[in-house]
């Protein structure tokens, strides 16, 4: 899923400071950022308190309107938000740079603003904690490497191995992080398939990465013929 | 035009056991500090490496710092990492570095830039240093660039790679260099050996490969005068091996420029007794002017003459 993380306080005040408005709108995220615990219904909750009280120490009357719909990147869901966004004067979002950016192209005559940072794509390795597995390159290779990706989690997305920097499992960038080619050595290993990380891999063609320029899917079933 | 060719092949081919060092580039434009440093080296060497931007600090281009430093009569060994350019940089690199007369190229991946001055960088790691080696392996030997384009004048370079025997893990790192060798290295310079027992235990795996037999290895050899720069080496320096008995010695040395040159020495002579091992690399960091005074006393001086 998206991975986000809820911008510090200070910051999104300092957003708000440069907005004239007296009637703020906080939109959450059903999905991907409410399992980041960064932008579902509670943390809209939480940070409508905080924002509450920032209004009032600076002696500013700010009415907070709440809504969490389940998913911003879709319109159908965002058309439920219509009373709430005409009353407000600013919209806040809670949802990743895809749902930001969806409200703002739902709602043109309005100021939408990113309460959160879009992390990565990640999965649920702890409790309370995520970690990247997937870059979105647009052309997986996990059959190539049997279920570890070396562009996601190599620092550097060496196809080949690793580099000279791997020590004791960990990376050169920093010892909290896991060296990818550990893991795929380990992995291939354990299948006994060492033999899928001998051969040459080809430099990847990054056409259907950010390197063909911004992306569409398009499913064709839904067109007919 | 008399063709040029790389002096440093010729000296392998001829058998000699090759003497290599490493020149910092400045963070500035000046040349004369190319010129000095090369002028020290001359003839104490046999082939010069400029380092890409080494450890993600920007300093002048290694192709450009090779050039100054050839025109004072040194053969060089240029640099080029993965990390700051993509296949359409580095293979312009290649035809501009050859058309500049230089001969031989050291293919790496490179330091990430978390190591440098400019932490927000964006890395590009295009290719990776088995896909660089094989670039430079096609331009040089088929005159194709990597998009097959054919060239009329294709660039000549030596075609070397890093092998590092204290990285993890040991046998993927095995399988890239054998991968090295398939996409066409033909000389590895190692990562610098303090841990001498592992260096040989390593050489004994290359032997078994037969690695030594389809390129020539040779030695990393880092003096230090310093138990500060062994400490960090060990504990922040990406891939290397500093035993704590290393760090002790230095320690209890009085004279410590002393016992680094004896150290380096040392090392040098038993890499020499390795099989396979055809050549050093010296690379003295923030110490290139010892680099004359360990080929002198490691017995390496006067350099054989090359035809």
């Amino acid at each position: 899923m998206i991975v986000g993380e809820q911008k510090n306080i200070d910051e999104i005040a300092a957003m708000l400071e440069k907005e004239d408005f007296d009637n703020l709108l906080i939109t959450g995220c059903g999905t991907c950022v409410t399992v980041s615990m960064a932008g579902g219904e509670r943390e809209v909750n939480a940070l409508a308190e905080i924002l509450q009280a920032y209004f009032a120490s600076k002696n500013k009357n700010v009415k907070i309107q709440k809504a969490t719909v389940k998913r911003q990147c879709d319109f159908e869901f965002l058309d439920d938000l219509e009373n709430e966004v005409d009353s407000t004067g600013l919209v806040l979002s809670l949802g990743c740079g895809v749902g930001v950016q969806h409200l703002a192209e739902r709602f043109p005559d309005k100021v939408v603003l990113p309460g959160l940072n879009t992390s990565f794509y990640g999965a649920v390795t702890n409790t309370g904690e995520l970690a990247e597995r997937c870059i979105g390159c647009g052309n997986c290779v996990l059959d190539e490497y049997h279920g570890v990706c070396p562009i996601a989690r190599c620092s550097k997305s060496l196809l080949n191995g690793p580099c000279g920097g791997s020590q004791d499992g960990k990376c050169e960038v920093d010892p909290e992080i896991d060296c990818g080619w550990q893991l795929i050595y380990d992995r291939v290993k354990r299948l006994n398939k060492l033999e899928v990380v001998t051969g040459y891999h080809e430099p990847k063609d990054w056409q259907t990465y950010r390197d063909g320029g911004p992306r569409k899917h398009v499913n064709k079933e839904y067109f007919g013929n | 035009m008399p063709e040029i060719k790389s002096l440093l092949k010729k000296r392998l081919e001829a058998g000699q056991f090759v003497v290599c060092s490493e020149l910092g580039p400045p963070i500035g434009a000046d040349p004369e500090f190319i010129r000095e440093k090369a002028r020290r080296l001359k003839g104490y060497v046999d082939a010069t490496n400029v380092t890409d931007n080494q450890t993600a600090i920007v300093r002048m281009s290694s192709i450009a710092a090779a050039r100054i430093a050839a025109d004072e009569g040194l053969e060089m060994i240029i640099q080029v990492t993965a990390r700051d350019r993509n296949r359409i940089g580095i293979q312009s690199d290649i035809l501009g570095a050859s058309s500049l007369g230089l001969r031989n190229v050291l293919c790496l991946t490179g330091d990430h830039q978390v190591f440098g001055m400019d932490k927000g960088a964006k890395n590009v790691f295009d290719l990776d240093s088995v896909q660089l080696i094989k670039t430079v392996h096609d331009m040089v030997h088929e005159g194709v660039l990597l998009n097959g384009k054919e060239m009329e004048v294709p660039p000549q370079m030596f075609i070397g790679g890093a092998a590092n025997p204290f990285a993890d893990p040991f046998e993927m790192q095995m399988l890239k260099m054998i991968k090295k060798v398939e996409a066409g290295v033909e000389f590895f310079q190692t990562q610098a050996i303090y841990n001498i027992e592992k260096f040989e235990y390593w050489m004994e795996e290359v032997r078994k490969l037969g690695l030594h037999k389809k390129s020539y290895i040779l030695a990393g050899i880092l003096p230090t005068r310093s138990v500060k720069a062994l400490k960090m080496m060990k504990k922040h320096v990406a891939g290397m091996d500093v035993p704590d008995e290393v760090i002790a010695r230095m320690e209890a040395a009085g004279d410590k420029k002393k016992e680094g040159v004896k150290m380096a020495v040392e090392t040098i002579e038993r890499v020499k007794q390795i099989e396979g091992v055809r050549g050093v690399h010296l690379m003295p960091v923030a110490w290139e002017e010892i680099t004359p005074v360990v080929v002198e006393e490691a017995g390496l001086y006067p350099r054989p003459e090359v035809e």
